[in-house]
């Protein structure tokens, strides 16, 4: 059992090693002087160590440290909002009742599967007759109000006992206090799952802020990357792998911490 | 935990969810906030794509400049040599990508199920690519293609080959295909192994019992209790590689010529950087259609193949 154990583990581990090799690269290449970034044969280990591209990147004018700020603007009140406005609706569409729940429920899962790219053209024309084009809120209203967020809750709240709702009924609790009192304490693992998955998708988008803002002084994080492009399309080999670098470090973190909450929610919602 | 259920068919559990008691209005008020926000964000959007589909409009004529034009958006989309380039790379890309994606992530899923040293550092290896940003990931790929001097054709020299990856209009669809699948086959994997862990244990052991070869166990039992899991991947996987987009407009803007133009960066280009929004609406339209249906004929065949049905 424990030859093939390492018999099936060292292939495995090779390929997992090449696997991380852009990553490898990516950070040493933060690491060196520019002349040093296409050498051939590749140096992994930098000589001498670049740290000015870290230093560069993250002061004066070519900062990506604002970008980092708005990044975490807008991941925060998207994460808290797609939270609150989730749970609410999850839980109305699972434990409460009244009219057209269930139809209304199917025009939710309607909506899930449109390709987020057939919005882009209306939601842009949109913003800028709601003087929102090229301002953070064009990122983060739409983020605030998800069907896919409202489906996971609404999975989760019905696999929920109803008796427990009936009791505190019977003790003369509104709805309002039935809901925070009692079931959303039991909802905090899953809304710990959806708060991660809504975090790592708001960092990381790329699209929306690509069509709806154009001011580069209103870059968020992934946009603000392209800075180090010049208009002949050459690329700053250290100052972009730098700027990467410092990009991933907030997903890695909460990757890395929270393992086992974010497997866990991806196998369950399965959906990017 | 009955995460493989959920995974496996998320439209499909759309029951009816047992309300406690009819209480008028008062479940709507705590659906309200969610529900102005999609109608106002996706709703009201989504319903102008349909209608500016079937208008003439440039962007720079402002709102008072749309003029419906009827079903011609859809005539000029069936005779417009652009769209059908486009529509024959998207689909390429979806028809290699995917299964490879799918072949290797479920390879890898098995493997990962076995015990092996550090087999939890591992699995977080492989998932790394699918949550690191776009851009990030675009930007080192572009450098490691580099066809004079990147890393990959460093090592690809060694065997004589010298592709020219992104500078090639031959190469540039295979390189965002790799791409594609390294970022793709950890996630999966992960979902793969999710599935695993429900796979009928009992129904191994009678296999172990009656001496059957790895291969056979493999085809009789496993499979049919991943179809559920691979049908759903493929569901998820032909939406977002028949969406990919990301990646094209980050390096390779369509080009090397228009050998890298999908249909997604042929809308974005249409509407973005030509403002035709009403043609973009329709060609918008048709794509979703042609992948709902798409995505609707993978779904159906699920229906009698799997061990539970």
């Amino acid at each position: 059992m424990t030859r093939s154990k390492w018999l099936w583990g060292i292939p495995l581990w090779i390929l997992a090693i090449a696997f991380l090799a852009p990553f490898a690269w990516m950070i040493s290449t933060a690491l060196k002087p520019d002349v040093d970034a296409y050498k051939i044969p590749m140096q992994w280990i930098p000589n001498p160590f670049q740290w000015d591209n870290f230093t560069t990147v993250l002061s004066g004018a070519t900062s990506v440290l604002p970008a980092f700020g708005r990044s975490v603007f807008v991941a925060v009140l998207r994460v808290a909002g797609e939270l609150i406005t989730a749970t609410m609706a999850g839980y109305a569409f699972a434990r409460m009742s009244f009219k057209g729940r269930d139809k209304l429920f199917l025009l939710y899962l309607a909506t899930a599967i449109i390709p987020a790219q057939l919005l882009l053209v209306p939601r842009f024309i949109y913003f800028q007759k709601l003087g929102l084009y090229d301002t953070l809120w064009a990122l983060i209203l739409p983020g605030m109000f998800t069907v896919l967020g409202t489906f996971l809750m609404r999975q989760f709240f019905i696999s929920q006992p109803a008796e427990f709702a009936e009791a505190a009924r019977m003790d003369g609790a509104n709805e309002w206090r039935v809901f925070t009192r009692i079931y959303l304490p039991l909802a905090t693992p899953v809304m710990s799952a959806l708060g991660i998955l809504a975090f790592v998708w708001s960092w990381n988008d790329f699209e929306t802020p690509l069509v709806l803002i154009s001011n580069p002084d209103r870059y968020t994080l992934p946009l603000s990357l392209t800075n180090f492009v010049d208009e002949q399309g050459q690329i700053a080999p250290g100052l972009t792998m730098a700027a990467s670098v410092i990009s991933i470090v907030p997903v890695l973190i909460v990757f890395v911490v929270l393992q086992r909450r974010f497997i866990a929610a991806m196998t369950h919602t399965g959906i990017k | 935990m009955a995460t493989a259920t959920v995974a496996a068919a998320p439209a499909v559990r759309t029951e009816k969810a047992p309300g406690i008691k009819p209480r008028g209005w008062i479940g709507f008020l705590f659906i309200a906030p969610n529900l102005l926000g999609v109608i106002a964000f996706t709703l009201i959007p989504l319903i102008s794509v349909v209608v500016l589909a079937f208008t003439d409009w440039n962007l720079v004529s402002g709102l008072g400049g749309i003029t419906f034009n009827g079903i011609d958006n859809f005539v000029a989309i069936a005779r417009d040599p652009g769209f059908w380039h486009a529509i024959g790379l998207t689909l390429v890309y979806v028809v290699v990508s995917v299964p490879l994606t799918v072949v290797l992530g479920l390879a890898l899923g098995i493997a990962l199920d076995r015990p092996l040293p550090g087999r939890a550092v591992l699995r977080a290896i492989f998932f790394l690519p699918y949550i690191v940003n776009v851009v990030a990931i675009g930007m080192t790929w572009l450098m490691l293609m580099n066809p004079r001097a990147g890393l990959v054709n460093q090592v690809l020299d060694a065997f004589g080959i010298q592709p020219g990856w992104f500078a090639s209009s031959h190469w540039a669809l295979p390189a965002l295909i790799v791409m594609a699948v390294w970022g793709g086959v950890g996630y999966c994997s992960l979902i793969y192994l999710s599935a695993l862990q429900d796979a009928p244990r009992q129904l191994y052991e009678a296999a172990d019992i009656d001496g059957a070869s790895a291969w056979a166990k493999f085809r009789v039992i496993t499979w049919p209790s991943l179809l559920p899991t691979t049908i759903f991947l493929l569901v998820t996987l032909i939406i977002g590689a028949s969406q990919g987009f990301g990646l094209i407009a980050l390096i390779t803007a369509g080009g090397p010529g228009d050998s890298t133009t999908t249909i997604s960066y042929y809308m974005y280009q249409t509407g973005f950087q030509f403002y035709r929004f009403g043609y973009a609406s329709a060609i918008g339209l048709v794509t979703f259609v042609g992948v709902l249906v798409l995505t609707l004929l993978t779904w159906r065949a699920q229906r009698g193949r799997s061990l539970n049905d």
